[in-house]
């Protein structure tokens, strides 16, 4: 409930934010806050310096940039969920906004620090994996891009230097179909298991991603390569739980999530293909 | 126009809204955390992180240096500070009832902070005081204790293993007592019966989730050494009684507060460490002291409920007449004995044969302690696993006799009556009408149509089957006749007390010893009140939950208040209403033979214009200037009501879920619930009970369970993993009731506040179940997660192989 003392600071922009962080050692970005500030509540984590990166108002935004569309770190989950642009040329991103956690997480939690925070359970890391997403970052010598699939490192662990910061996610427009298939037990949970499946033309080059059934979001290769070879979707779906190796929580052992994992690809392929 | 609101012709029976709720919908309830005084200082507790631990020292020095520190103690510090230790109202022996028994209780010693040994996670070891509540969490984490961890018992049935390690060295055994009672010939009944259905239920523990957590201020005035003391408690009276016990602090020195308290559930039904601890350095500090509860120290310091094993039997006949029923329970009373924690499975001893006839009855409950949080009440206490074990076997039954469940209930009904009937654990049930309820919920729930969808599933073999489930309860309130409580050796009575006084201006105040928590009671006793005397709701004011305003009570829980308290105030009205009549005949001049109540006042009968008022008579009464002769001046009652016998409710719950055979998800896609809680005073709130009531025990049925590991930790320690499930989760309920009224008081009332809590859970898991035939699942057990059901599916599966 109360976290150990800190200092706090304001970020006027992307470059301010940079700036702070370089000026003190062990410090965090505080964005919507849905992830850290538990944590520093049950004082698990205890920053000696909190940045805060949420009233940088130009980091929130979707904006159609050609063949891709362009969300801003900080726009929230339930702006991405209501958002036109996503919802008429990348879906996945505006239902799986619209799946996480409860209204108020959604009003305040946003889409960057969910890819920063690097937590397995969360679900738009795996949409952005299976989307094949780009990332914005900013950092002191100026910014990079790099691929959500080399992104996720592993538990709470991602590429992104101490002074670096996330500003931008880069996703490309589907016309195919799609299907986010999020197993949980009550609404506001985290999931047990999440199936992502992206159509490319038809079904032997779907891309299908995994949420909490590894260290990281994970592509779910066998099924994808199952696929791939013509194999059909009921049968390609056996492999989902190939190669994983998901933790066992109050939610559900590792073994139940490798039980039901090809159940709910097999739904979320029948789903996509019916979209 | 300004309107003119008529008072209705009776305000009970009617829906009024509720009088406390634009005080808590605008926020200017006032909880305990809303209260602060000049000069507070703030308590952090150092807990164990152990479950089981010897404290070998507590070193303060570093805490001490931290910004803000007042003072820090350990267990051994405070030792003085005790008149007693943290009481157990209910110490329970090896008896047989209603036999009093020659053997000691055995009650552990319960010191407010652990001196020696830690005995769960959770127990407080110290306690630090500073000058703000981030400063006293600060150094909490400072002060170092020396612990040499022990072996915990996690499992109460691992408890009295030979060689498990002995929690507490002043007793001589894990075991807390053995408690049993044997009613007609159960052995014979059982070797004689043509069949016996014996199953194993597990209720899991269960963590009480108010949505306000517990916290204490004492205010001390050390000229006077008296104390007031606010608490976020259900039982602001028995508070006072057993603190000043166990601080040998005068009672007539001690006040105690219970503000706007958000919900208990039976949580705030004890004595807790921080109550005693808040006092005891109030006194030592002569400062007002303040602790507010975390709530993941909620989960651990705050009792847990249920945590039980039965093994329940009955005897019944080829067509599947039930002919006895006979139940052995394993009570897992946590670390220490709270409050009343070895009376909760009492409380539903009684209760094993539900609402059937039966004619043998026999009930063993064995306690035992573990390394685990203290149990105590949580809503429902002893009778939601009363009833899950009878219905859930009840429903066994049916299928080993191959007849529906409502047909095996409707051939085991008691028969419906209104006056007291003797049932086979020995109770008298005031009235009931079982068929009534289970025929209107049948009818609202669309039975046939369910079981033709069912049906069809299984023809199919969807992946989703549908399931049925079915619970008539039964339960107990009005707790209790004080000399019932006696020969269950309870340490106190179970009357409670109203008191009207009657103003001047005509305005009256009701003053009641029960302590409302969130339950409505301003707006139910009000209607009673007004009724009664014949004025308008808006004129009765309610006071509550202050020991120096209500001095009379004992509190609220156990669905008691409406049945013991709300009596209490109906014969407080008649008192009133007495001396009213004597005041009229005297001003008008008739006998008292010739006045009659009508319309809300005393007549003449045939002179309608002739009439006295309570409103007339309270302000003769206060100018007392003509009174009868040797009529005490005022117009106030004071009323103590013990009741002769507990009120039964009754209904039935009907639920149909849906069950995801291939991942194990379980959805409610019906709820039907007909509940007979007598005639009801307001209706509205009767429904806002019995919703939360459902929603509380379908959370035990499907989402929620304290779980430990194997060194006594506790895993789901936030509410991120202990699912407490929300309006998402549940179905809209669709609800009604039948009306029985009660044989045993002049209201006809019954209690409403722990049905669907009671009822919910088998309906749940029958319907589980029922769901799963196909498969050849007969057991399972709560809470009915995913994984469980998928597990219990592949087990069935294998087993057929
Ligand atoms: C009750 C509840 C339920 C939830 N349920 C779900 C759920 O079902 N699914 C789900 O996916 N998530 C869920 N969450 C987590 C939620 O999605 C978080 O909001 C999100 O993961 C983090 O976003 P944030 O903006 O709140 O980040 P913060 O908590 O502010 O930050 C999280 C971390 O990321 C870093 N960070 C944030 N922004 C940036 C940036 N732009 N650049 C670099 N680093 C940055 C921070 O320093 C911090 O380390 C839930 C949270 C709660 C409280």
């Amino acid at each position: 409930m109360i976290p150990a003392p800190f200092d706090y600071e304001v970020a006027e922009s992307a470059e301010h934010a940079v700036e702070l962080l370089g000026q003190h050692d062990d410090a965090k970005l505080l964005a919507g806050g849905h992830s850290l500030l538990p944590l520093m509540k049950l004082r698990l984590a205890s920053p000696s310096v909190l940045i805060d990166i949420g009233r940088v108002s130009d980091l929130s935004y979707v904006r159609d940039a050609g063949d891709r569309i362009a969300i801003g770190a900080l726009t929230c989950y339930e702006d991405a969920h209501f958002d036109e642009t996503l919802k008429s040329s990348c879906p996945i991103v505006a239902h799986a906004a619209g799946e996480v956690g409860d209204p108020q997480v959604r009003n305040r939690g946003t889409i960057g620090g969910s890819v920063a925070h690097g937590d397995p359970a969360s679900d738009i890391p795996t949409i952005m994996l299976a989307l094949n997403a780009e990332f914005v970052v900013r950092g002191p010598t100026g910014e990079r891009t790099i691929a959500a699939a080399d992104f996720f490192k592993g538990v709470f662990e991602v590429d992104l230097a101490p002074q670096e910061i996330l500003t931008e996610m880069r996703v490309p427009k589907t016309s195919s179909g799609w299907s986010y298939l999020k197993f949980h037990h009550r609404a506001q949970d985290w999931a047990t298991v999440g199936v992502a499946v992206v159509l490319g033309d038809g079904s032997n080059n779907a891309s299908v991603a995994l949420t909490s059934m590894g260290e990281r979001p994970l592509r779910a290769q066998g099924v994808e390569e199952a696929l791939a070879a013509g194999e059909d979707p009921a049968s390609a779906a056996r492999r989902a739980a190939e190669g994983t190796n998901p933790v066992s929580d109050p939610m559900g052992s590792s073994e139940y999530r490798r039980q039901i994992a090809p159940v709910l690809t097999r739904r979320a392929l029948e789903e996509a293909l019916s979209r | 126009m300004a309107q003119v609101v008529e008072r209705p012709e009776r305000y009970v029976g009617g829906g009024v809204p509720r009088k406390e709720d634009p005080e808590l919908i605008t926020g200017q309830a006032k909880y305990i955390d809303d209260i602060n005084v000049q000069g507070m200082l703030w308590m952090a507790f150092v807990r164990s992180p152990f479950a089981h631990a010897r404290i070998n020292g507590v070193d303060a020095a570093r805490a001490n240096d931290m910004p803000g520190v007042v003072a820090v103690y350990s267990g051994a510090d405070l030792a003085d500070d005790w008149a007693g230790g943290l009481p157990c109202a209910w110490p329970i022996a090896g008896r047989s009832f209603p036999e009093p028994t020659t053997e000691d209780p055995r009650m552990p010693n319960h010191w407010p902070v652990a001196k020696d040994k830690a005995c769960f996670a959770g127990d407080p070891v110290a306690v630090v005081v500073a000058d703000s509540r981030a400063h006293a969490k600060d150094a909490a984490e400072l002060v170092d204790v020396d612990y040499e961890p022990l072996d915990a018992v996690v499992d109460p049935e691992r408890a009295l293993d030979e060689g498990a390690p002995q929690i507490h060295e002043d007793l001589d055994s894990n075991e807390a007592y053995v408690w049993s009672m044997n009613n007609g010939d159960v052995d014979k009944v059982f070797s004689e019966a043509a069949l016996v259905v014996k199953e194993r239920y597990r209720h899991p523990r269960l963590i009480p989730n108010a949505m306000e957590p517990r916290g204490v201020l004492v205010v001390p005035a050390p000229a006077q050494e008296e104390y007031v003391l606010y608490s976020a408690t259900q039982v602001p009276h028995i508070l006072r009684t057993t603190l000043a016990m166990s601080l040998g602090i005068p009672e007539s020195k001690l006040r105690v507060i219970a503000p706007d308290v958000g919900g208990g559930f039976g949580s705030k039904l004890n004595v807790y460490s921080e109550e005693a601890v808040g006092l005891a350095l109030a006194r030592k500090l002569n400062a007002p002291v303040k602790w507010i509860e975390e709530r993941s120290e909620n989960y651990l310091a705050t009792i847990h409920g249920r945590g039980v094993i039965q093994d329940m039997e009955v005897a019944a006949t080829e067509e599947g007449k039930i002919l006895g029923v006979r139940v052995k329970l394993l009570a897992d009373m946590g670390a220490y004995l709270q409050l009343v924690t070895p009376g909760i499975p009492i409380l539903g001893a009684f209760l094993y044969h539900g609402v059937y006839d039966v004619q043998a009855y026999s009930f063993t409950c064995q306690s035992v302690f573990t390394n685990l949080t203290p149990t105590d009440a949580y809503r429902g206490a002893g009778r939601p696993e009363a009833t899950y074990a009878i219905e859930r076997i009840v429903d066994a039954l049916a299928r080993r006799v191959g007849r529906d469940p409502v047909e095996i209930r409707r051939m085991n009904f008691i028969a419906p009556f209104d006056q007291p009937r003797e049932v086979a654990s020995g109770l008298q049930f005031d009235s009931g009408n079982y068929g009534a309820s289970l025929d209107k919920a049948l009818d609202m729930v669309g039975y046939d149509l369910l079981r033709k969808d069912q049906a069809e599933r299984r023809q199919r073999g969807d992946a989703k089957q549908l399931g049925i489930g079915l619970s008539t309860y039964i339960e107990m309130c009005g707790l209790a006749p004080s000399q019932v409580l006696a020969a269950l050796k309870y340490g106190a009575g179970g009357w409670d007390a109203a008191t009207i006084r009657c103003l001047p201006t005509g305005k009256v105040t009701v003053v009641t010893g029960t302590s409302p928590h969130g339950q409505g009671h301003v707006t139910s006793w009000s209607q009673i009140a007004a009724d009664a005397l014949g004025v308008p709701i808006e004129d009765v004011e309610v006071l509550h939950g202050d020991t120096a305003i209500s001095p009379l009570g004992m509190d609220t829980y156990g669905s008691r208040s409406l049945s013991v308290g709300g009596i209490a105030l109906h014969f407080a009205a008649e008192k009133i209403r007495d001396k009213v009549k004597k005041i009229a005949a005297h001003e008008l001049e008739v006998s008292e033979e010739d006045l009659e109540w009508t319309d809300g006042k005393f007549q003449v009968r045939g002179a309608p214009d002739k009439a006295k008022t309570v409103a007339d008579a309270a302000f003769s009464a206060w100018t007392a200037h003509s009174l009868p002769e040797g009529m005490e001046p005022g117009l106030e009652a004071t009323f103590v009501f013990d009741p002769p016998n507990f009120t039964f409710p009754s209904g039935a719950h009907i639920c149909a879920v849906e069950v995801d055979t291939e991942t194990g998800l379980v959805d409610i896609v019906k709820y039907v619930a007909v509940d007979d809680c007598g005639n009801q005073i307001n209706p509205v709130i009767v429904a806002g009970q019995v919703h939360g009531g459902i929603a509380q025990g379908i959370a035990e049925a499907l989402y929620e369970e304290a779980v430990f590991d194997e060194n006594g930790t506790l895993t789901t320690s936030h509410m991120g993993y202990y699912r407490v499930p929300s309006a998402a989760e549940l179905p809209s309920f669709d609800i009604d009731s039948t009306v029985t009224p009660s044989s045993t008081n002049p209201m006809g009332v019954k209690g409403i506040g722990e049905a669907g809590t009671i009822a919910a859970p088998p309906a749940v898991v029958n319907a589980v179940i029922d769901a799963l035939q196909p498969l050849g699942v007969n057991h399972i057990d709560m809470p009915v997660t995913p994984e469980r059901v998928f597990s219990t599916i592949a087990e069935a599966k294998g087993g057929r192989q």
